[in-house]
């Protein structure tokens, strides 16, 4: 088979030497860990060395912007997701609900609202307090986090309105008037939070920087397109739930930057080798798997683990687009030519798309179910998190209905342990599995490739 | 002759099923949980096989159900009770397309398959409310047997409304209501009400189907299976063996796995005939 491999174009960075395509071991987990650690490592002393220090969110954050104004970018979702990852959410999570916070907010809340009580201690080391946070609309919550900081630290807080979906069966195209009338409207917004920036950090709007840092998220976004891509083989050398999170971390934390662009670079690079050897993830690929909505990052692992010894590899997840920063990265690519502009036209899209994901959301998966080969769609609710688990039931409702693709819907929570209960968890996907099993015979299933139909458009 | 035996450890009670080739029950076993929960498992099937007057070496391939299924050391291989109830409800009811089971801590609506596979389920999560320990409690506060929960019910007239959905504060609004004067029929009808609504909910979630059958302990409750079948407004099958369903559809599968597909089978009984 074939896909859709694009190349990636040569941006002019200001004094970097051309790259040397040297073929070096690379292990993405380990790469990726080094990264977060140099991450972490970089905001440590961001106080006290009086740099400037910004809170965003993954999604609608404006970190082109952000960086060329050199701030320090924290994630306070990542920080949150983190403290699960490492088996420390519980306690932060305590923290707050002692505090006075009901167990039904959403978990990252609590747990950054607990590492607030606890002097920004984190367990990555000391997070330091913002100087200005950038959040939209794009989840209700991030307003009234944003508030919280706004408030502790006396700080401004900047929130992007970014116009979603205002009439049924309406799918925003880039170039049509609403776009556009939308694109100025999110332009004139990022003008405000310029000199906001200026007056924070006494430094000039330099348009060439943010050109320059679009470059290189257009190069990022390309690999990260492709390394999407890649996964369309079987069998599929990685699981988006599990290889796919690092990889996802470093397209947020590093987005726009030498590092970031090198990380992907190398990525894919690795990924095409792991394709070329015909190396799976798990070595006796059965069943290609669709994961839908946000991880369970305190169990993920474990997740995995249960799915994987099914030989059932999640080729692909929604979560990898929608927190990547936008819906459909073909048309999300910057015009460096017009910076400001092409920033807000692909801002207003991307965020139009992930407003709007509930609508089309079965849509798109049809699609997805189709290019990836996808014999099954998992559906992880979120206990703390509705935004994300409403629509669930109607596209699951589509998938399993109308296209006869099997389903399987398990709740848990992003980083709250208390709603994890492995057994009652192994029972269902033990039951998807068995479900799956008996559809296709009990003989274990070679690994088959996936046909190609549509690829990337870029 | 051969024979083979489903075993379903749930969360009250242990069920064992021995079945022969031709898929007749020919022994079988029932625990409630009051042993070790190591114990429970060889000693349910060791009374299924006193039933069914066999030994050991007689049995050809045993599959485990149940949440405790991977505590029957002596199985052959495990099955989860999903797919379990769905072959046995089929097993007994050929054209049933819809498993309800109510069991001590799961609520499960199933869509089945016409050779019993799976379609699609769902389950009651993180919560038991609408499950058998919701009658449980209710039997508790009312210091009343399990038995005589659904025959008393259907003597209510006005029924009261249980609105809590947590089973523990269900006790309470039970007790509270008996203390306003509610009578004990009409407080119970509202908690069969409240466990069928969740019920139902389950059911629609999955799609509806024409004919549904109904399995688990709670399905020995008259009441519940007339609230169920006036709520979906489909026939539901309701077997004098319901609670041995998730054990039976076990060694359904066992009986796949010792003697393979119907052919070999009708074959194999002409060639012994």
């Amino acid at each position: 088979m074939t896909t859709a491999i694009v190349e990636v174009p040569s941006v002019r960075t200001s004094n970097a030497p051309a790259r040397q395509a040297v073929w070096t071991p690379f292990n993405a987990r380990d790469e990726g860990q080094r990264l977060f650690k140099e991450w972490y490592a970089s905001l440590e002393q961001a106080n006290e060395r009086k740099e400037p220090v910004a809170n965003v969110f993954v999604m609608g954050n404006a970190i082109e912007i952000l960086r060329s104004f050199d701030f320090h970018m924290v994630f306070p979702e990542i920080n949150s997701l983190q403290t699960g990852v490492r088996k420390t959410s519980a306690e932060f999570i305590r923290v707050s609900e002692d505090y006075g916070m009901s167990p039904d907010v959403c978990s990252y809340v609590k747990a950054d609202m607990g590492m607030m009580l606890k002097e920004e201690e984190h367990p990555t080391g000391k997070i330091p307090r913002p100087d200005i946070s950038v959040s939209s609309n794009m989840c209700g919550t991030f307003i009234k986090w944003a508030e919280i900081w706004e408030r502790r630290y006396k700080m401004p807080s900047f929130v992007l309105d970014l116009p979603g979906q205002r009439t049924s069966n309406w799918v925003v195209r880039p170039g049509d008037a609403q776009h556009s009338a939308d694109s100025r409207w999110v332009e004139d917004q990022f003008k405000d939070l310029i000199a906001k920036c200026e007056k924070i950090t006494g430094k000039r709007f330099d348009i060439d920087r943010l050109a320059e840092i679009q470059g290189r998220v257009n190069q990022m976004v390309i690999h990260w397109n492709n390394v999407m891509e890649l996964n369309r083989m079987c069998p599929a050398p990685y699981n988006a739930m599990l290889d796919g999170l690092t990889y996802i971390g470093i397209m947020n934390v590093y987005r726009g930057t030498v590092e970031g662009v090198d990380f992907m670079r190398r990525l894919e690079e690795d990924i095409r080798a792991k394709v070329a050897r015909g190396e799976g993830r798990v070595p006796e690929e059965r069943f290609r798997l669709l994961f839908s909505g946000t991880p369970c990052y305190v169990s993920m692992r474990r997740l995995v683990e249960l799915f994987e010894s099914w030989g059932g590899v999640f080729a692909y997840s929604d979560y990898l687009t929608f927190a990547a920063g936008g819906m459909d990265a073909a048309e999300l690519l910057y015009d460096t030519s017009r910076p400001l502009e092409s920033l807000a036209e692909v801002t207003a899209l991307a965020a139009q798309r992930g407003l709007s994901n509930q609508f089309f959301a079965h849509e798109r998966m049809e699609k997805q179910i189709h290019d990836y080969g996808v014999d099954g769609v998992v559906f992880h609710g979120i206990k703390s998190c509705r935004f994300v688990s409403a629509g669930m039931a109607d596209t699951r409702d589509y998938i399993s209905k109308r296209l006869g693709i099997p389903t399987l819907y398990i709740e848990s929570d992003l980083i709250d342990p208390r709603y994890w209960s492995d057994a009652q968890i192994k029972n269902r996907v033990d039951a998807f599995f068995e479900a799956l099993q008996q559809r296709v015979g009990a003989g274990p299933m070679r690994g088959r490739e996936v046909p190609t139909r549509t690829g990337c458009a870029l | 002759m051969k024979y083979v035996a489903g075993v379903d450890v749930g969360s009250t009670q242990t069920k064992a099923v021995i079945i022969d080739r031709n898929r007749t029950i020919v022994g079988r076993a029932l625990l409630d949980m009051e042993t070790s929960m190591m114990t429970i498992a060889p000693d349910a099937y060791r009374a299924a096989l006193k039933n069914a007057d066999l030994t050991e070496d007689q049995i050809e391939y045993v599959t485990a159900t149940g949440y405790g299924r991977y505590n029957v050391t002596f199985g052959n291989e495990q099955v989860t009770e999903i797919s379990c109830h769905a072959r046995g409800a089929v097993h007994l009811f050929p054209q049933t397309r819809m498993v309800i089971d109510i069991g001590g801590q799961d609520t499960k609506a199933i869509r089945v398959g016409p050779e019993g596979q799976v379609e699609d389920f769902t389950m009651n999560d993180k919560c038991a409310a609408g499950t058998g320990r919701f009658l449980g409690a209710a039997s508790y506060a009312l210091e009343m047997p399990l038995s005589d929960l659904g025959p008393l019910s259907l003597k209510s007239t006005n029924p009261v409304r249980i609105t809590t959905t947590c089973t523990v504060f269900a006790e309470s609004e039970i007790i509270s209501h008996l203390a306003k004067g509610c009578l004990p029929e009409d407080v119970l009808m509202g908690v069969h009400h409240a466990i069928t609504s969740r019920c139902v909910s389950l059911a629609r979630r999955v799609g509806i189907e024409s004919e549904a059958t109904f399995t688990g302990g709670v399905s020995r409750n008259v009441a519940m299976v007339q609230l169920l079948s006036q709520q979906l407004g489909i026939p539901i099958n309701v077997s004098p063996d319901a609670h041995f369903i998730g054990a039976l559809g076990a060694a359904l599968f066992a009986h796949d796995r010792a003697f393979g597909g119907t052919q070999q089978i009708a074959a194999a009984v002409a060639e012994e005939a």
